[in-house]
């Protein structure tokens, strides 16, 4: 039992924090939230030559490094500690996952290359607008776009809402259903590069400004036989394998931002001076912030706990009883790191005072971000009702 | 990362579960689960038998050094020990004071003479302790200590005062206690580190009545009472205890979560079977509660495989544990309904979980309270200003 990062490990996490804190500033954060695209394609390619993020989860024979989920998870903590704005969570963490784990040896082919040499973003559209029902519901029930065999190939037909950066990216991995199909049957998912016609992509402008969003419509698409991942109607247990994988990779962003909210906030208050002494004297003020730390630590606990699982889920040569832990440790991670965000920036918000209600403090952007991820793949007391399914049924 | 224990490991784990089955049997079998936290007040004799069983095949003292009588054992095997140990229901360890603080301390500042005469009655499990920490008046605030050590004419050094919350006092031989060597100095400076047999007339023993009704804490009063030792100098006794609490490095926690795991099982049970598993918000806070108990555990796996020096992480801990029990205690309660205010028997004698929820009330008390808790994280894992002393 080792439960610690490794040198490389913690050269991969030193190496990501030094170059992301450099050039996902505040500023930089704001002027890519902007844009339509939602990140700085210069950035993100610069990522890709020199960095190459985006390679560490692809084997080698596709041009990648070959690494595993906690590499990725140490890298995505530093992501999420600077709320750097990016395709990456949809590229790496929905799409590279997808073409592992269900995609033909001529699909990782065509796509992964073109991802690890920068040419390709991709992302995960499942989720139709029934995604809002009862406050949220994100496994298969939420898949309502419909397939049926059309000639050699498919016809796929329906809405899908909540894809991130779907009217950016440039593959489009698309999970359908059979018509009168229900949960997990009948579910098929499909590589469809986002030109295609029959496609069309819009952008939905987000309260969460650094993470975007598409509705994606699809209209009489017609796909060829060699779009289909995996096999037609079997694709159920592949989706909810790959939300719970980027459940873990969410979490690890969240764990970011709730250590730097923390940061942040112990920073401002040994400054701020109020009745002759800096507010971090106050007991009110510490007692939250060693509330803030425990979360912290508890919840990287949790977020490297699901990592070391994921990484046994996705290899092949995993040792199946920790593979068979996923859903639990995804849930417990989502969950707990969910919950920690948005209580960390909120008090973060608070502890800042006036301020951390302007525009002009970096506040906010954590707190919207807490927010919108939390809701995103399900909240707290979703994951724990998947728990309690998994104890109590 | 890796979170597999090794071939030769669980070798080791065979070794201890082998052991505690044919062993933990015959006139042992009635103290599984028996004398935790909150039962601790059960079965001392039989209990102080099965300690000296368990030294006699060679299970305590686990993670001591080879060179002191300890079976040296890595971080992973104590974990291992600690967690059969509590999954065969191995009852509440009356030596714990010995083996988990009076015996490190001992090996870290004792002289060869103390470590002679000391360790061998603790591995034994013959000789067993208790801790002179807290006063009516230092409790929060340790360092506030008034037990008075003075030396007499042949330079014996003799120890008057009241300590407090002494867990274990009546079934102890020996306490170790912290008090003034100088009579003019304050806080941490000026006390002594004591070694005190219980078994003399200045020592008494009161049990403390606790809101469950039963006794595990005593108070501790001394009167003159010889100290057969002093570790370090006079004037070093603070640097000698808090260094004992850096041995807390909370393997033991493990064992501890088992124990928690029981007690989780046992409510979960109870839900299933009057329909509490229904409820929603019960199935909230069931899921929450396990969610808690796991993390707890890999929380306690990262801390042992990188805490460094002055770390917060053990306080961190600490916190995380006792909130997490303490709403275990009332999720039992809640789970159990309006049953749950129904005792065994007349006088006041109560259920396993009715003894859990009230006696987790301490748990965010003792070993500092939460507050305190938070106080250290803040100045010492955070770096925010100390306290204002009104002294």
């Amino acid at each position: 039992m080792e439960f610690r990062f490794t040198e490389e490990q913690q050269m991969i996490r030193d190496t990501a924090a030094a170059f992301l804190q450099d050039v996902s500033s505040s500023s930089a954060v704001r002027e890519a939230m902007a844009t339509e695209a939602g990140y700085d394609a210069e950035l993100w390619q610069r990522i890709c030559r020199e960095l190459c993020f985006q390679a560490i989860t692809v084997p080698e024979e596709h041009g990648g490094m070959g690494l595993g989920y906690v590499e990725l998870c140490a890298v995505l903590e530093q992501m999420g500690s600077v709320l750097l704005c990016s395709p990456f969570f949809s590229t790496v963490c929905l799409g590279v996952n997808a073409l592992l784990l269900a995609g033909s040896d001529a699909q990782k082919q065509q796509y992964l290359p073109a991802i690890v040499d920068g040419s390709l973003t991709a992302t995960l559209a499942w989720t139709g607008p029934q995604a809002a029902r009862h406050g949220g519901q994100w496994g298969c029930e939420a898949v309502t776009a419909t397939w049926q065999p059309s000639g050699d190939g498919y016809l796929l037909q329906g809405e899908l809402r909540y894809v991130i950066d779907g009217h950016s990216a440039d593959l489009l991995i698309i999970a359908a259903r059979a018509p009168g199909s229900s949960g997990a049957q009948g579910i098929a998912l499909f590589a469809v590069p986002a030109t295609s016609a029959g496609v069309t992509r819009q952008w939905l402008p987000t309260m969460d400004q650094t993470r975007h969003q598409a509705a994606v419509q699809l209209d009489q698409l017609q796909l060829p036989a060699d779009a289909l991942m995996g096999e037609a109607g079997q694709g159920g247990k592949t989706l909810l394998r790959l939300i719970d994988l980027a459940k873990v990779a969410m979490a690890a962003e969240q764990m970011g931002a709730a250590q730097k909210t923390l940061d942040m906030s112990v920073a401002y208050m040994q400054e701020r001076l109020q009745f002759g002494r800096p507010i971090a004297s106050f007991q009110a003020l510490k007692h939250k912030a060693a509330d803030m730390k425990l979360k912290c630590e508890v919840a990287r606990s949790a977020v490297y706990y699901a990592a070391c699982i994921a990484q046994e889920a996705l290899d092949a040569q995993g040792d199946r009883q920790l593979a068979g832990e996923l859903p639990e440790a995804a849930a417990m991670a989502k969950g707990y790191c969910s919950d920690t965000l948005f209580f960390n920036a909120g008090t973060a918000l608070q502890m800042h005072g006036g301020v951390g209600f302007t525009w002009e403090y970096d506040v906010h952007l954590y707190f919207k971000r807490a927010k919108a991820s939390e809701l995103y793949l399900g909240n707290a007391a979703a994951q724990r009702e998947l728990i309690a399914g998994l104890l109590l049924d | 990362m890796k979170l597999t224990f090794s071939a030769a490991d669980e070798a080791f784990r065979e070794e201890i579960a082998g052991w505690l089955r044919d062993n933990l049997s015959g006139e042992f079998a009635q103290l599984k689960f028996r004398g935790g936290p909150g039962d601790e007040h059960m079965f001392p004799a039989e209990r102080k038998r099965w300690e000296q069983h368990l030294a006699a095949g060679g299970w305590t003292c686990v993670g001591w050094p080879k060179e002191v009588g300890g079976r040296g054992a890595s971080i992973e095997q104590q974990v291992i020990f600690f967690e059969e140990y509590a999954r065969a229901g191995g009852p509440g360890r009356v030596g714990h004071i010995g083996e988990g603080l009076a015996g490190p301390t001992l090996i870290a500042f004792g002289s060869d003479e103390q470590k002679q005469r000391y360790l061998p009655g603790i591995l034994s499990g013959t000789e067993l302790w208790c801790q002179g920490y807290s006063e009516p008046g230092a409790g929060s605030d340790l360092a506030n200590v008034r037990t008075r050590a003075r030396q007499d004419a042949n330079g014996q050094w003799l120890i008057s005062g009241q300590k407090v919350w002494t867990s274990l006092a009546h079934e102890s031989d020996w306490c170790f206690v912290v008090a003034r060597t100088d009579p003019e100095s304050q806080a941490h400076r000026g006390l002594g580190f004591f070694l005190v047999s219980m078994h003399q007339p200045g020592v008494t023993v009161r049990p403390i009545e606790q809101l469950t009704g039963t006794s595990e804490f005593n108070e501790v009063f001394f009167d003159e009472a010889v100290a057969a030792d002093i570790v370090g100098a006079p004037g070093d006794g603070w640097k000698v205890a808090m260094g004992l609490l850096g041995f807390e490095r909370g393997v033991s926690t493990l064992g501890q979560q088992m124990q928690f795991q029981n007690e989780l099982d046992e409510i979960i049970r109870i839900a299933r079977d009057n329909g509490a598993a229904q409820v929603p918000a019960i199935r909230q806070r069931i899921a929450e509660a396990h969610t808690g108990l796991r993390l707890m555990r890999y929380n306690a796996m990262r801390m042992l495989s990188d805490n460094g020096p002055g770390d917060s992480s053990a306080l961190v801990y600490k916190l995380h544990w006792s909130s997490w029990h303490r709403n275990l205690g009332a999720l039992a309660m809640d789970v159990l309904g309006p049953e749950a205010d129904i005792i065994e028997a007349a006088p006041y004698e109560l259920t396993r979980l009715q003894s859990l929820f009230l006696f987790t009330r301490s748990d965010t008390l003792y070993g500092g309270t939460n507050q305190i808790q938070r106080n250290i994280i803040a100045e010492r894992g955070l770096g925010m200003p100390k306290e204002a002393k009104g002294r």
